[in-house]
C-alpha cells in the first residue's frame, strides 16, 4: 500500500446515487498519484440543498456530521466544485458564530479540495495516463469556477489525454441553469438557461461534453437528450482516469447514444 | 410607492419567456454590456484594487451615515440649497408636489432617476395636473409606451429599434408620416428635436443623483446624453431625488466611485457627461436654477443598517449584476415586478417591500455567482439572497411542498445508515427500470425536472454499497 497522503473521498450524493463510475474514477486518479484513499461510511450529502433553501438548522447539523466524519484525514476530496465549495467556503461561514465548531470548520475547509484541482495544485500532477478519442468541449461549473477558481486545471490535464481534442465552449462560464433546487423551483427559467447552453454546446461540434459537477452534467445531458442532440456527456474524472468506455450519462447499458 | 407585482414573479417570468421580441432585444444588448465591461477591465490593471477602494469608501460612509448626512446638509444649506428628509415614498411625493405648487409648475423635466420610479413621482404629478417629461431617451421611449424601466441604467433595453419607431410614429403625429425612421441616429434626432422644445417649457427639473458629496454639498449625475444638464439648468427649480446611501465623504471619493461606475455599467472609461451641482445659481453665474432642493429618501434603507443586509447599501446602481445574470437575461427586467430588477433588486426589493411580498426574487437564482464576480463594490449578492431565504424559511413563508420535501430529505441526510439503506434500494430500482433507455422521460415526483429534460437513470447500485462490497478500480494506465 502506498505511503502517500491519507485522503478521504467525499463522493457527493449525486455521484453516489447516479454515477458511481465517477467515484471509482476519482479513487483511481488519486491512488495512481500515490494517495491512500478511504471512503468514510457516515457520509450522505454536504447539506447544500438545505443551506440554499434557507434551512440553516439542518444545514448546520449536516455540516457538523461531515466535519466530525472527515476531519481526521490529511485531505478531503470531492469530485464536485459545488460540494467542495460548500465545505470550503460555506461551512466556516455557517459555523462562524459557534465557538465550539468554527475552528473545526476552518480546519476542514483548509484541507478540502475539488478533485481535479487537488490533482494539479496539491499533488502537482502534470499529466495523467489516459486516452480518449474525439473532440470534447468543457463547461465550467459555477461553484468550482467562482468559489474555488477552477478553470485552467481541468484543461491542463485534458491537454495530456491521448487523442483528445478540446474545443472551447462559447460562454463556458455561464450557468447551465441547474442551480440545485433552482431547476425544479423555476423550471421555465432553468429551461431557457439550459437551452442556451445546449445551443452553444451543439455549436462547438464536439462529440462529448465534459464538466466537473454531476448536477450540471445531468441537467445538460437531460436537455441534450430530450432535444435529440447527439452529444455524449461525461464527468471529466471519467476521461482523466481512462474510465470513459462505458455508457455516457443517460445512455443505456449497451452504450448506444440514440434515443 | 410604485406598485409591485413581485408576488406573480413566476407568471410574469413565463410570460416574458414566451416573448420572442424581448429575447432578441436582450440577446443584442447582453454582448454589448458584458463585452464592454470585460474590455474596460482588461485595459485597467488596477481595476481590482479600485473595486476594493470603492467598497471601502462605501463601507466607511455607511458606518458613519448620520455624520456624513448631517455634514452634507450643512454644506447644501451653506450653498443656498435646501435638504428635505423623506422617510417614505409618500413623504417624497408630497415634498415634490409642494415645491412644484410653490412655483405654479405646469411642466416638469426629468432626468433619469430610479428613486423617482420607486416613489412613482410621475403618476403623482399627472394626478395633480402637472406634465412630467422624461428626457433620457430610454425613459422618454417607455413613457410614450406607458411602460416602466426594465433595467436600472438602460430603461428601454427590452425594446427593439422597430418598437421604438412604432411608438414615435404613433406619438409624434405632427411629423410627416412618410419620414424615414429606421436607423438609431434618426430616432435619436427626432426625440432630441422634440425634447429640446420641452426643456424651455418646464418650471421644475427633477434629476436623480449618482453621488452626493458631503465635503461640498454637491450632487453628481452621470449621463450619456447631456439631458440631465438641460433638465436641471434651464428650469427655475432643480429638485434632486436621492436615497440616503448615495452619500460619499469627499470629491476624491466620488472620483474613485466614478472610475468603477462607468466601466462596470457600459464599459466606458467615463460617462459622456459627469455633472456636479452645488446649490442654486450664484450671482454672476451664467446659468443655473433659482432654487436647489435635495430630497433624501429613506424608505426602509435605514432599517437595513446593522443587519446582514447592510452590504446592499453599497450599491452604486451600475447594472453590471443584471447584465451578467443568466436569470435576468432570460426573463428581462419586467418579470421582477418592481422597480429594481436583477440580482441587486432580488436583494434590495425584499428589504424595501418586505420578504413576504418579494420573497420569490431571492429564490429565483441559481447562485451562479456571476453578479458578485462583477459587482464594483463587491456586494456578496448570492449570500444576501440566501439570508432572505433564511428569513423566509424561519417565517414559514416558503411553499409547503418545499418544506415537506426538504424536511424528509434532511431527515435521511442526518442518518447515514438509514440514508444508505433507502437510497441503495431506490437506486437499484431506478437503475433497473432505466437500464434499457438509460434515462427517464417522466417519473413520479420529478415533474419539475422532466418537464423540459430527461432524467439520466442511475447506474444501479450506489457507489457506497459497491465500495463496501470491496469493489476497487484497477490501478495504472489507460484501461
Amino acid at each position: 500500500m502506498s505511503q502517500g497522503p491519507r485522503v478521504a473521498l467525499f463522493v457527493t450524493c449525486l455521484v453516489d446515487l447516479f454515477r458511481p463510475n465517477v467515484g471509482f474514477a476519482a479513487v483511481k486518479l488519486m491512488q495512481d498519484a500515490g494517495c491512500t484513499v478511504e471512503v468514510p461510511e457516515a457520509q450522505t450529502c454536504c447539506g447544500q440543498p438545505a443551506y440554499n433553501s434557507g434551512d440553516k438548522k439542518d444545514a448546520i447539523a449536516i455540516a457538523k456530521q461531515v466535519i466530525a466524519t472527515f476531519e481526521g484525514y490529511d485531505h478531503v476530496v470531492a469530485p464536485s466544485g459545488s460540494c467542495a465549495g460548500m465545505i470550503r467556503k460555506h461551512y466556516p461561514e455557517a459555523l462562524a458564530d459557534d465557538p465550539a465548531w468554527s475552528a473545526r470548520a476552518e480546519a476542514l475547509s483548509a484541507k478540502t479540495h475539488e478533485l481535479v484541482s487537488f490533482l494539479t495544485d496539491v499533488l502537482k500532477i502534470e499529466k495523467v495516463e489516459a486516452a480518449y478519442d474525439g473532440t470534447v468541449t468543457y463547461h465550467d461549473s459555477c461553484s468550482g469556477l467562482r468559489e474555488l477558481g477552477i478553470h485552467g486545471q481541468p484543461r491542463k490535464l485534458l491537454d495530456g489525454v491521448d487523442g483528445l481534442h478540446l474545443r472551447e465552449l462559447n460562454d463556458a462560464n455561464v450557468c447551465c441553469g441547474f442551480g440545485g433546487t433552482f431547476c425544479v423551483k423555476y423550471p421555465d427559467i432553468s429551461n431557457r438557461m439550459v437551452s442556451n447552453k445546449m445551443d452553444e454546446i451543439v455549436a462547438t461540434g464536439a462529440e462529448t461534453l465534459l464538466a466537473g459537477d454531476m448536477g450540471c452534467l445531468m441537467n445538460m445531458a437531460g436537455k441534450l437528450q430530450r432535444e435529440g442532440a447527439n452529444v455524449r456527456v461525461r464527468h471529466v474524472a471519467e476521461v482523466l482516469a481512462g474510465m470513459a468506455d462505458g455508457p455516457a450519462i443517460g445512455e443505456p447499458e449497451d452504450g448506444s447514444a440514440k434515443p | 410607492m410604485s406598485i409591485s407585482t413581485t408576488r406573480n414573479f413566476k407568471a410574469n417570468a413565463a410570460e416574458q419567456l414566451a416573448n420572442e421580441t424581448l429575447r432578441g432585444a436582450l440577446t443584442k444588448s447582453k454582448g454589448h454590456f458584458t463585452g464592454g465591461r470585460a474590455t474596460a477591465v482588461s485595459n485597467m490593471p488596477e481595476f481590482e484594487a479600485l473595486r476594493d477602494q470603492a467598497r471601502d469608501i462605501k463601507n466607511h460612509t455607511i458606518e458613519h451615515l448620520d455624520f456624513y448626512l448631517e455634514a452634507y446638509e450643512e454644506k447644501v444649506t451653506e450653498a443656498g440649497g435646501q435638504v428635505h428628509w423623506a422617510r417614505t415614498a409618500e413623504d417624497a411625493r408630497n415634498i415634490v408636489l409642494e415645491i412644484c405648487r410653490s412655483v405654479d409648475a405646469r411642466a416638469v423635466n426629468k432626468g433619469k432617476s430610479m428613486i423617482s420610479e420607486e416613489c412613482a413621482i410621475n403618476d403623482m404629478l399627472e394626478a395633480n395636473g402637472i406634465c412630467a417629461v422624461e428626457t433620457d431617451l430610454g425613459e422618454y421611449i417607455i413613457q410614450l409606451r406607458g411602460e416602466t424601466p426594465s433595467h436600472i441604467i438602460a430603461p428601454a433595453v427590452h425594446l427593439t429599434k422597430g418598437q421604438v419607431e412604432e411608438s414615435f410614429r404613433a406619438n409624434h403625429t405632427h411629423l410627416d408620416p412618410n419620414r424615414v425612421l429606421e436607423e438609431p441616429p434618426t430616432l435619436l434626432n427626432e426625440a432630441r428635436t422634440i425634447l429640446r422644445e420641452k426643456y424651455f417649457q418646464a418650471e421644475v427639473g427633477i434629476t436623480g443623483a449618482n453621488l452626493l458629496v458631503a465635503e461640498t454639498g454637491s450632487s453628481i449625475i452621470v449621463t450619456n446624453e447631456g439631458n440631465g444638464d438641460l433638465s436641471q439648468l434651464i428650469p427655475k427649480v432643480h429638485i434632486v431625488l436621492a436615497s440616503l446611501e448615495k452619500i460619499v465623504p469627499t470629491l476624491e471619493d466620488a472620483s474613485t466611485i466614478l472610475r468603477v461606475l462607468a466601466r462596470s455599467a457600459t464599459g466606458q472609461e467615463f460617462s459622456s457627461y459627469t455633472t456636479v451641482s452645488t446649490g442654486p445659481r450664484r450671482e454672476g453665474d451664467p446659468d443655473g436654477p433659482e432654487q436647489y432642493h435635495v430630497i433624501l429618501l429613506d424608505n426602509g434603507r435605514s432599517d437595513m443598517l446593522g443587519t446582514e443586509f447592510q452590504d446592499m447599501l453599497r450599491c452604486i446602481r451600475c447594472g453590471a449584476c443584471m447584465n451578467h445574470c443568466p436569470v435576468y437575461q432570460s426573463v428581462g427586467g419586467h418579470a421582477y415586478g418592481w422597480v429594481y430588477p436583477g440580482p441587486m433588486g432580488s436583494v434590495l426589493s425584499p428589504g424595501l417591500l418586505g420578504v413576504d411580498e418579494a420573497g420569490h426574487l431571492p429564490n429565483a437564482s441559481s447562485f451562479c455567482g456571476r453578479c458578485e464576480e462583477v459587482c464594483p463594490v463587491r456586494i456578496p449578492l448570492p449570500k444576501l439572497m440566501r439570508h432572505w431565504r433564511e428569513q423566509e424559511f424561519e417565517k414559514h413563508l416558503s411553499p409547503g411542498a418545499t418544506r415537506v420535501g426538504l424536511g424528509l430529505w434532511a431527515f435521511f441526510a442526518k442518518r447515514p445508515k438509514l440514508y444508505q439503506l433507502a437510497t441503495g434500494l431506490e437506486m437499484r430500482v431506478l437503475g433497473w427500470l432505466g437500464r434499457k433507455r438509460g434515462r427517464f422521460t417522466s417519473l413520479p415526483l420529478a415533474g419539475g425536472w422532466t418537464k423540459y429534460r430527461e432524467l439520466p437513470a442511475p447506474q444501479g447500485r450506489t457507489f457506497q454499497s459497491r465500495w463496501k462490497s470491496g469493489e476497487r478500480p484497477q490501478a495504472g494506465g489507460a484501461q
